[in-house]
């Protein structure tokens, strides 16, 4: 039995400890925020906040969350920070397929809430591990900066 | 710009189910008693079946092959070349021979894992160098041959001062869609329905027709939320749409096929390798007295959109110049390959490479500047096309040309360049320019002959307006843009038109979401429909209006003969690159991108620098950092890092522009602009490279592995 904080709230499974988070997420517990875009951990789709750092959740063994502070998407768009995230990426036009964004918007809390006013090279490097193939990321890079100049105090 | 204009960008229609990753991709859909299919692919190129051997399956497992189809074992596109089961000959390793399918994942690969076939081993062709060796015999697509006579030609050469010959390369690219392939099949007693990750609707439907042998309404088509397509998602879903539809129908139960990464990149289709061969008269000065292009492209396995492709390219094969004594020939070849197909660009983005790198390496061999030589030969309005059609519309080029050359103080930066490159032995800074168009909608009379797209608004009697159209959204905005154009036409508010995802039980065929079509043809089509719904609007009452495609005749296009207006109007673009190349390592490191462009109008501000921004990316890692190889048969990539698409830390800021140069033909003079951003990347970034060395390439992408090895053969003096 593994336990763990998903979204805020105790959870269990008794899933064996091989299996991905991703696949217990998707599978188990029905959350189809994180994204599989590759399996092989280059993308980023699948990233969600294990004690607040940025991972992608494909590379995780159940095993390595027993305790830990997990959070997707799915738990994440309820907050504060993710309704001006969502504001800024859309006044920044950063969505395009959307497949990255879930993922984006994750790197995106992870590095403000280490950084709350990031230089422009710091966002590029917040979100390296997230691929984008539609927007070409300044978009997305426009997204971030704003969020952190509007969200002054939020993170 | 005024509060009312249509390019003023607004909040994009699928924002917040995107944002919060709550709206469902095919991958995300689960549904009572689904089964998962998973293919069994050729491990040989070229052979003929002569046995498979399956593993006792457990129950609720089956076999799902050519056996199953009811109607012909091919997908119906243009050839009847690509089997959807390949049961008696292979023709390219990863070619689907069978589909397993059942409940669990696991199971089934290792069940796949315990097959065995045999398969008579036949010489395949592995390369495109092998293809045009044997195009005489055998394995030839499509060709085509048009422009000035040789005899002609012979003549002038005879009198040149001096001939160039060059052969340029370029190489695979993969689309690298976020969201891999997947479709699901569903069977019911009335219908087989087919949802999933696609471009192009009717294709699908069409498809299934044929291979279900059934009748129109026994089949539906969905396309769920796309994640990304860029050409990726047009041809290729028809193969899986097909699939899923015998598979589900055999078993009758829900059956999901989903590709991982690595199976994405091994099989699905891919931009066409091409290659080259010029040759150009020059006379004293240097001027250009005639030209003539042989061009090749690698097709794959099967035809699919190959023949279209060779059009495009050829089509493109002089750039944006007005060539004296112009002549071209091509030709889509067969190689026992992965099968390649339709990429943001259609065969264009390789021919701009191939006409801006020759240009460029011709004005160095005279002794001119690059941009400079290019410019004398730029097309103007009333000028003919290659295919004696005519440039109508005004063209801008030459004057984004001189902009962008004075916002980017030309002249002086190549003398400052110059002279850091005189004083920094590592380091070398370069700039590089390349012009280009891009044909709006299907070549020639496509529009008018095949497509023939119908649009339809119905208007509930609260006034709430459906747009039922066969278009996908895929990223590029089109659910946007199009309930902009619907809203305004109507002068409702943006909130009251929507566009919900396609389904062809409900929405007639307005073609597929490809060829920059959607916003100019699509577009003006709703526009029409619009105007014609207001003049007959009634409060409270639910109304309809329908539009069908008017073919506006230019000068006829005979595809035979190769001649005439080959598109209804043009897009243009120049972009400029500043970068640095490390001599040591070979890396180049981008510094400024600039991109002018002419779309016409663009109906969302926003929505088209995204284009811009994402096609600029493409097309310049097109050119140095996206490398895909075949060897032996075989993709050698399996995943994204193998391959090496751009990350954020890859890209800069790009300064772009639009210039305003209404269309009648589009709405709100719109034109074309998903694919004409990609086009330029490639040779800009070559050009800059070639400037900042000052050596000459002939191929892209222009890897530092590349880079490396031509700095190393001139340090030996042998080049």
């Amino acid at each position: 039995m593994i336990k763990f904080i998903l979204n805020g709230k105790e959870v269990e499974t008794v899933a064996p400890a091989t299996v991905r988070l991703i696949d217990l997420l998707r599978d188990d517990f029905q959350l189809i925020g994180p994204k599989e875009g590759c399996g092989d951990g280059e993308c980023g789709t699948c990233s969600v906040l294990v004690n607040q750092l940025v991972q992608n959740s494909c590379l995780i063994p159940i095993g390595a969350i027993e305790g830990a502070e997990i959070i997707t998407i799915d738990g994440y768009c309820n907050t504060e920070q993710f309704q001006l995230l969502s504001e800024c990426y859309s006044e920044a036009g950063a969505v395009q397929c959307g497949y990255c964004i879930p993922g984006m918007i994750m790197a995106s809390e992870a590095l403000l809430s280490q950084n709350p006013h990031p230089t422009e090279e710091e966002i590029r490097e917040g979100i390296s591990g997230n691929l984008c193939r539609c927007t070409g990321y300044n978009m997305i890079v426009d997204a971030i900066d704003l969020a952190a100049k509007k969200g002054d105090g939020l993170w | 710009m005024n509060a009312k204009d249509i390019s003023i960008s607004v909040k994009k229609k699928d924002h917040d189910g995107k944002v919060s990753g709550q709206l469902a991709y095919i991958g995300d859909v689960k549904v009572d008693l689904m089964l998962y299919g998973v293919l069994y692919r050729s491990p040989i190129a070229h052979g003929k079946v002569r046995s498979i051997q399956l593993p006792p399956l457990p129950e609720g497992y089956a076999k799902i092959g050519a056996e199953h189809i009811p109607g012909a074992n091919f997908v119906k596109l243009l050839h009847k070349d690509q089997p959807i089961f390949a049961d008696e000959w292979v023709t390219y390793i990863g070619e689907p021979m069978f589909m397993l399918v059942g409940p669990e994942f696991d199971i089934l690969h290792q069940l796949l894992d315990e097959v065995e076939v045999d398969i008579e081993e036949h010489p395949a062709i592995l390369t495109l160098e092998e293809a045009i060796r044997q195009k005489d015999h055998t394995g030839v697509f499509a060709s085509h041959e048009f422009g000035e006579r040789s005899d002609v030609i012979k003549a002038i050469e005879q009198h040149a001062h001096q001939i160039i010959e060059e052969e340029y390369v370029t190489g695979y690219q993969e689309h690298v869609y976020l969201e891999p392939q997947g479709m699901l099949g569903i069977y019911t007693d009335e219908e087989i329905l087919v949802e999933g990750s696609m471009q192009c609707l009717y294709y699908v439907k069409n498809a299934l027709i044929s291979a279900l042998a059934c009748k129109d309404d026994e089949v539906r088509v969905i396309q769920s939320p796309t994640g990304g397509g860029f050409g990726g998602k047009e041809d290729f879903p028809s193969l899986m749409a097909c699939h899923v539809g015998i598979a589900a129908k055999a078993v009758q139960k829900p059956v999901m096929l989903l590709f991982d990464r690595a199976e994405d990149f091994e099989v699905t289709t891919k931009r066409h390798p091409a290659k080259f061969i010029y040759r150009t008269a020059l006379d004293e000065q240097g001027n250009i007295l005639c030209m003539n292009v042989e061009l090749y492209l690698d097709g794959g396995a099967n035809a699919g959109l190959s023949p279209v492709v060779l059009q495009r390219s050829l089509l493109n094969s002089a750039g944006v110049y007005k060539i004296p004594h112009f002549h071209a020939k091509g030709y889509a070849l067969k190689t026992n390959t992965v099968p390649n197909g339709a990429f943001r660009g259609f065969g264009a983005p390789q021919s701009f490479a191939a006409i801006e790198s020759l240009l460029g390496h011709i004005s160095g061999k005279v002794n001119r500047d690059p941009i400079e030589y290019k410019r004398n030969y730029i097309v103007k309005q009333g000028d003919p096309t290659i295919t004696g059609g005519r440039f109508k519309d005004p063209v801008l080029i030459d004057d984004m040309i001189q902009d962008l050359l004075q916002t980017v103080e030309y002249a002086k930066k190549k003398a400052e360049f110059h002279a850091f490159n005189q004083h920094n032995k590592r380091y070398k800074k370069g700039i590089g320019a390349s012009f280009f168009l891009h044909g709006c909608g299907f070549t020639g009379s496509g529009e008018r002959d095949h497509i023939k797209a119908t649009v339809k608004l119905a208007r509930t009697e609260n006034d709430q307006v459906l747009i039922k159209i066969s278009n996908s959204d895929m990223g590029q905005g089109a659910l946007t843009t199009l309930s902009k154009i619907v809203a305004n036409e109507l002068g409702l508010p943006y909130e009251d038109v929507s566009f919900p995802y396609p389904d062809t039980k409900e929405v007639p065929d307005s073609g597929p979401t490809v060829a920059s079509r959607t916003t100019m043809i699509v577009g003006k089509l709703l526009e029409r429909a619009a105007s014609k719904m207001k003049a007959g609007w009634q409060s409270g009452v639910s109304q309809e209006a329908v539009e069908h495609y008017v073919h506006e005749e230019m000068i006829p296009w005979d595809e035979e003969k190769f001649s005439g207006d080959a598109y209804p109007a043009y897009s243009w673009g120049v972009n400029l690159i500043e970068l640095e190349v490390d001599t040591l390592t070979g890396n180049v490191k981008v510094e400024k991108v600039y991109g002018s462009f002419d779309i016409g109008k663009a109906i969302d501000e926003q929505i088209v620098k995204g284009q811009i921004d994402g096609g600029m990316a493409q097309g310049i890692a097109y050119g140095f950092m996206e490398k895909m190889t075949s060897k032996s048969g075989r993709i050698e990539q399996k995943s994204i890092s193998d391959y090496g698409p751009p990350t954020a830390m890859d890209v800069v800021h790009i300064e772009s522009k639009l210039y305003d140069n209404p269309f009648a033909g589009g709405p709100y003079g719109a034109k074309g602009v998903g694919e004409l951003p990609l086009t330029g990347g490639a040779p800009a970034v070559q050009a800059a490279i070639e400037d900042a060395l000052q050596i000459d390439f002939y191929q892209i992408p222009v890897t530092p592995e590349l880079i490396i090895e031509r700095l190393t053969k001139r340090a030996g003096g042998s080049d």
